[in-house]
């Protein structure tokens, strides 16, 4: 690990200071220790946050959630509205990592988490990500893991979030807060895909700071779930995994949300899916037929072929979990 | 409460500092036979501290450091560390503590869980630097005077280990398992148990410790 200095600000004014002259903000550090280790990241000053007042979870005027940026996993997870309102984050959130990561890593750090690609971890070897233009040694490799969806012939690493996907379902919006002032960013904008810039993976601005994640109002009742399959059955990374969210209204399909985690290099929305159940009534053709598009536009790679039906039998599950079997 | 204050170049670590060289313990047991084979290692582990940290107060007033002082299992302590110490190593290298193990040593087998105020962690992902004014319990700090913790006799009656390096991580993560609540069946258990990997395969007792020493619902 690099030598790095280190300080704590206690207020936001602080820390926007610290981070516009360069500094690394760190959280539950989860992931920015474990890379730094690794020499992946080589950050020169360390800026704890975590004395900042981010760690509230409140419902907002118009009946979404607010999850503050220091709201651990763990805490996110077990609170009453989220469980309550979105089944699906709090499943999403208390099947990854383990109990003690849940209880160190944020909701802010969470969304931030980098690609456990095994080259862009391993300096040795070639990776766009982490040294653009050195190449992309996964394209290659053995990409078993790697992603089918977003890619780009610089970078084909997933995003290994699954609270991500739920938020990508539910289109949520991340709020930042930066030099010039305060600024919401649909969830869907705020991660990257790598296209011809990999090393660019949030659309954050120098010292910006993420505040808060809003998940919009849904009409109600909504329910919703998350399905993650993997190579062995708890903490393990995605192979494929489908956050849902239906509003069903008279028998009628109202509302659809969904997006797929493990596949992309970004949390992938399923638009095509949601825009084939709307209006319609649920039954198990649907689900069929809706999850048949759930993989379209894969590019599969020489050893990951098998998660494009694997991900339409995962959405396809999902659906029938959430919505019944009619 | 006792108060003790060390620096990096202090001298070798509580944990050693007490016992008679007549009754070797079984880390100087293991350094010494270990010497025949290799001295380079058996050098590091007679001195409870290894290499590393001979390296690290040298270059003591090169790297940017920090002064912390935090509790270990009820003794405070004030430390000046290298900003780099994980508080893994902090425990092991610096105070002595090696009851807590190094496994991975990236947060994917859970060797080094210990509790920081309260709540289950992995310490090799935790930077002692950001630990000012916290509470940490180690396994050498769950029983009283004689009396082992509920879950230490239950790992010894269950018969949950065979070579023991994961038990200490198992069993401060299953006292965060049963203050969480998260017993009511064998399989919540393993499944907010799999923070922690034991490689000899003793899951099915570990469960059963963990099952015997949580309250009856």
């Amino acid at each position: 690990m690099h030598p790095f200095s280190f300080t704590k600000v206690s207020d936001t004014r602080e820390a926007l200071d610290a981070g516009r002259r360069g500094g690394r903000y760190i959280a539950g550090g989860t992931t920015l220790v474990d890379l730094m280790r690794e020499t992946v990241e080589r950050p020169e000053t360390l800026v704890d946050i975590t004395g900042l007042p981010l760690r509230e979870v409140s419902v907002t005027e118009r009946g979404g959630l607010r999850v503050g940026a220091l709201v651990r996993m763990a805490e996110a997870a077990t609170h009453p509205k989220v469980r309550t309102l979105y089944p699906v984050i709090s499943q999403a959130l208390e099947l990854s990592a383990s109990a003690q990561l849940r209880n160190m890593a944020t909701i802010g750090g969470n969304i931030m988490q980098r690609t456990r690609c095994t080259y862009f971890r391993d300096v040795t070897a070639a990776c766009n990500k982490r040294e653009p233009g050195s190449g992309c040694a996964a394209r290659v490799g053995f990409n078993r893991a790697h992603a089918i969806l977003g890619t780009s012939d610089q970078c084909v690493a997933t995003h290994p979030s699954d609270v991500a996907v739920a938020f990508a379902a539910l289109d949520a919006t991340v709020h930042l807060l930066g030099p010039e002032g305060e600024r919401h960013v649909p969830f869907l904008d705020f991660l990257l895909k790598p296209g011809s810039t990999p090393h660019r993976e949030q659309a954050l601005q120098r010292g910006e700071l993420i505040t808060a994640v809003e998940i919009p109002a849904h009409p109600r009742p909504l329910k919703s779930g998350y399905l993650k399959v993997r190579d062995r059955q708890s903490y393990e990374f995605a192979l494929t995994s489908a956050a849902v969210a239906l509003h069903v209204r008279g028998g009628v399909i109202r509302e659809a949300k969904a997006a797929a985690g493990g596949v992309g290099t970004v949390p992938w929305k399923l638009s095509t899916v949601e825009r084939h159940l709307i209006g319609e009534r649920p039954s198990e053709a649907l689900w069929a037929e809706a999850a048949r598009h759930a993989a379209d536009g894969a590019h599969p790679l020489e050893h990951n072929g098998f998660k494009v039906e694997l991900l339409r039998r995962t959405v396809e599950r999902q659906l029938r979990i959430v919505g019944g079997a009619k | 409460m006792s108060s003790t204050e060390l620096t990096e170049s202090a001298g070798p670590p509580p944990g050693d500092s007490g016992q008679s060289s007549a009754t070797p313990t079984r880390r100087t047991f293991i350094a010494t036979t270990t010497a025949v084979g290799g001295a380079v290692v058996a050098g590091g582990l007679i001195a409870g501290t290894s290499l590393v940290d001979a390296q690290e107060a040298a270059a003591a007033d090169a790297v940017p450091s920090s002064r912390v002082s935090l509790t270990v299992n009820g003794t405070r302590r004030t430390v000046t560390v290298d900003n780099r110490t994980s508080l893994l190593d902090l425990l092991r290298e610096h105070l002595g503590l090696t009851g807590s193990k190094k496994g991975c040593n990236a947060g994917a087998c859970g060797a080094c869980t210990v509790l920081v105020d309260g709540e289950r962690v992995n310490s090799c992902l935790t930077l002692a630097v950001r630990l000012d004014g916290a509470e940490i319990t180690t396994i050498e700090g769950l029983a009283e005077d004689d009396r082992l913790h509920p879950l230490q006799q239950a790992f010894i009656d269950q018969d949950a280990f065979q070579c023991g390096y994961c038990t200490p991580g198992q069993i401060l993560s299953g006292v965060g398992c049963i203050q969480e609540g998260h017993t009511g069946s064998p399989e919540e258990i393993r499944e907010w148990m799999s923070g922690n990997i034991c490689r000899c395969g003793c899951y099915v007792k570990i469960v059963r410790a963990v099952e015997q020493t949580a309250p009856r619902k």
